[in-house]
């Protein structure tokens, strides 16, 4: 009994006491006081010193990408700094090129607000948020795309700009025991704002496999951004190319919506690729963008067409189609979506035919 | 209590007993922050003056509180609290009045609060019975021995950097390997001296 009650005394002293000296540090010797934090110039903080600045500007509600929680092993979250900030630590250097060294670009999640701080932050990143959301619908558009509703929590507005992405929080499930954000392009219109559509398809991996296997109607996710510089970009006078293969259609949807929804009548040809009949989807609305965008051509192109399809649209890949119905690249810009080797194809086809970097906007996934 | 040189332990540990190549301790920093030499540098000496200062207060504890009340298997959760305080102190300490050292070495500190090593070289003294000088020189050149081992790894994992390695290969994976083989190398110190 004795031994007992020395043990829990010696071990319950030990750890006390320094408990007390640790808070009793933090209190005065981590305690930096309060600093000023001021954004772009104009927007200015008044926030505890002492913790790091991605921390404190996710308190204040302006989210920085960063896939690994503030660790410094993901190189995601860099701001520019423009004063304050300290020399660069070893901690960041691995991920800045020399170029991002000399703007005073730095890793917000080693770098710690000691002083007061002005850091620049381009202005689209004040949109992003975290959301939570409900699953509405979740219904199958081919064997392998499902088509997602995610309704935000009522009274909750998403801002988007027509082709942006947002990242889906993957849980940990059955099968995979790690947390994860995944990509998906938005498809639903800008002006609905209330919920947000995307079109998911199946490919084995962690995030396919939880949204096809294991959500269901009615669970609660978590989504957060705008993100991503590929959008609609209102050049009236300029006409549009538009190139999609599967799930790639998702950004182009919500471009052609905002059109529709707000009379744009440009010249817009989109060129939908699948492999069979049975891949393509969504046909009915597209097809009521020829009424609702007087400009509007559909060309849906099918690789893998058999003789019982009984197929009497275009055959082949888009390239194919590009090929064929474009003369040449004047007054026009392009807008394409879609996996990695279909975008290098289709870039290298509309260079030929004399569009530049500048008129092709692309999304690589 | 053993009779051996202090300096003999001092160097022993960096050569012979390293905490890496014959005891693959420490191994998770060694493998993930063993990119870059000045990096691996900065975190090799804070590791070293860590694993030093807590080995004098662990050595005090043990002698004079745990010893005398008969609680030396208490050794264990006094030594990993000792550890963790002292790391966030000195933390806190270096990164207001020293910004310098911060700079240099302060970050790698929480890197280094959960350093096995740092652990490893306390149990090491109070199970091979060590006096106090015995237990310094011992800490001390442990220390050195794994900045040299991650020094080494760095400088090697350079030399590499460009080279096409099989998928599976990669990262974690040849640096295992390469320490496999700088493990072989090391075992011909062994056997030199003994030191428990």
């Amino acid at each position: 009994m004795h031994t007992i009650l020395l043990t829990t005394a010696i071990v319950t002293g030990f750890t006390g006491f320094l408990a007390v000296l640790l808070t009793l540090a933090n209190r005065t010797i981590a305690n930096y006081g309060e600093k000023k934090l001021i954004i772009n110039e104009d927007k200015e903080y008044i926030v505890k010193g002492g913790s790091s600045l991605l921390s404190v500007l996710r308190e204040e509600k302006v989210f920085i990408p960063s896939a690994c929680g503030g660790k410094g092993t993901c190189g995601y979250c860099k701001v520019k700094v423009l004063e304050g900030g300290g020399p660069v630590l070893p901690t960041e250097l691995p991920w800045l090129t020399k170029e991002e060294l000399e703007n005073n670009i730095r890793l917000s999640c080693q770098c710690k607000i000691k002083e007061d701080m002005k850091v620049y932050i381009p202005e689209e990143l004040f949109n992003v948020r975290e959301y939570e959301a409900t699953v509405e619908i979740l219904e199958d558009m081919t064997p392998e795309i499902k088509k997602v509703r995610l309704r935000l929590n009522e009274g909750e507005e998403i801002n988007f700009k027509p082709g942006q992405y947002i990242q889906l929080k993957i849980p940990e499930y059955e099968g995979s025991d790690e947390e994860i954000y995944k990509a998906y392009s938005i498809a639903s219109s800008p002006e609905e704002k209330s919920f947000i559509d995307l079109y998911i398809g199946y490919t084995g991996g962690t995030a396919t496999t939880y949204v096809h296997k294991f959500l269901k109607k009615g669970d609660r996710v978590y989504i957060n951004g705008p993100y991503g510089d590929f959008y609609y970009h209102d050049n009236r006078d300029k006409e549009m190319v538009l190139v999609a293969v599967g799930t790639g259609i998702a950004p182009i949807l919500s471009i052609l919506k905002y059109m529709a929804h707000n009379k744009i009548d440009r010249k817009a040809t989109f060129f939908f690729g699948a492999k069979t009949p049975s891949d393509l989807f969504e046909l009915e609305l597209i097809h009521s963008f020829e009424e609702s965008i007087p400009g509007f051509k559909f060309i849906p192109t099918l690789s893998r067409v058999k003789e019982e399809h009984n197929w009497t649209g275009e055959k082949g890949r888009v390239n194919v189609q590009l090929e064929k119905y474009i003369d040449n690249g004047d007054g026009k810009e392009a807008y394409l979506c879609g996996s990695p080797a279909m975008i290098d194809t289709v870039v290298n086809v509309l260079k030929k035919k004399g569009f530049t970097e500048e008129t092709i906007y692309y999304d690589k996934f | 209590m053993i009779d051996i040189n202090p300096m003999t332990i001092f160097l022993a540990a960096i050569f012979t007993n390293n905490m890496i190549y014959s005891y693959f301790l420490g191994m998770c920093s060694f493998i993930s922050v063993s990119n870059e030499i000045p990096t691996s540098l900065g975190l090799g000496q804070a590791v070293t003056f860590v694993t030093t200062a807590t080995a004098i207060i662990n050595y005090i504890l043990y002698k004079y509180v745990l010893l005398p009340l008969n609680l030396e298997y208490l050794r264990f959760i006094v030594f990993i609290i000792t550890i963790a305080a002292f790391v966030q102190l000195l933390e806190m300490v270096v990164e207001r009045y020293f910004p310098n050292l911060y700079y240099s070495l302060g970050i790698f500190l929480p890197l280094i609060t959960v350093n096995c090593i740092v652990f490893a070289v306390s149990l090491f003294m109070v199970i091979r019975n060590y006096t106090f000088l015995q237990s310094v020189a011992y800490a001390a050149g442990s220390g050195i021995g794994w900045t040299l081992a991650i020094v080494a790894m760095a400088g090697a994992k350079q030399r590499i950097k460009n080279n096409n390695l099989p998928k599976g290969l990669e990262g974690p994976g040849i640096t295992l390997i390469i320490t496999g083989l700088m493990a072989l190398a090391f075992v011909g110190f062994s056997g030199i001296v003994q030191i428990q």
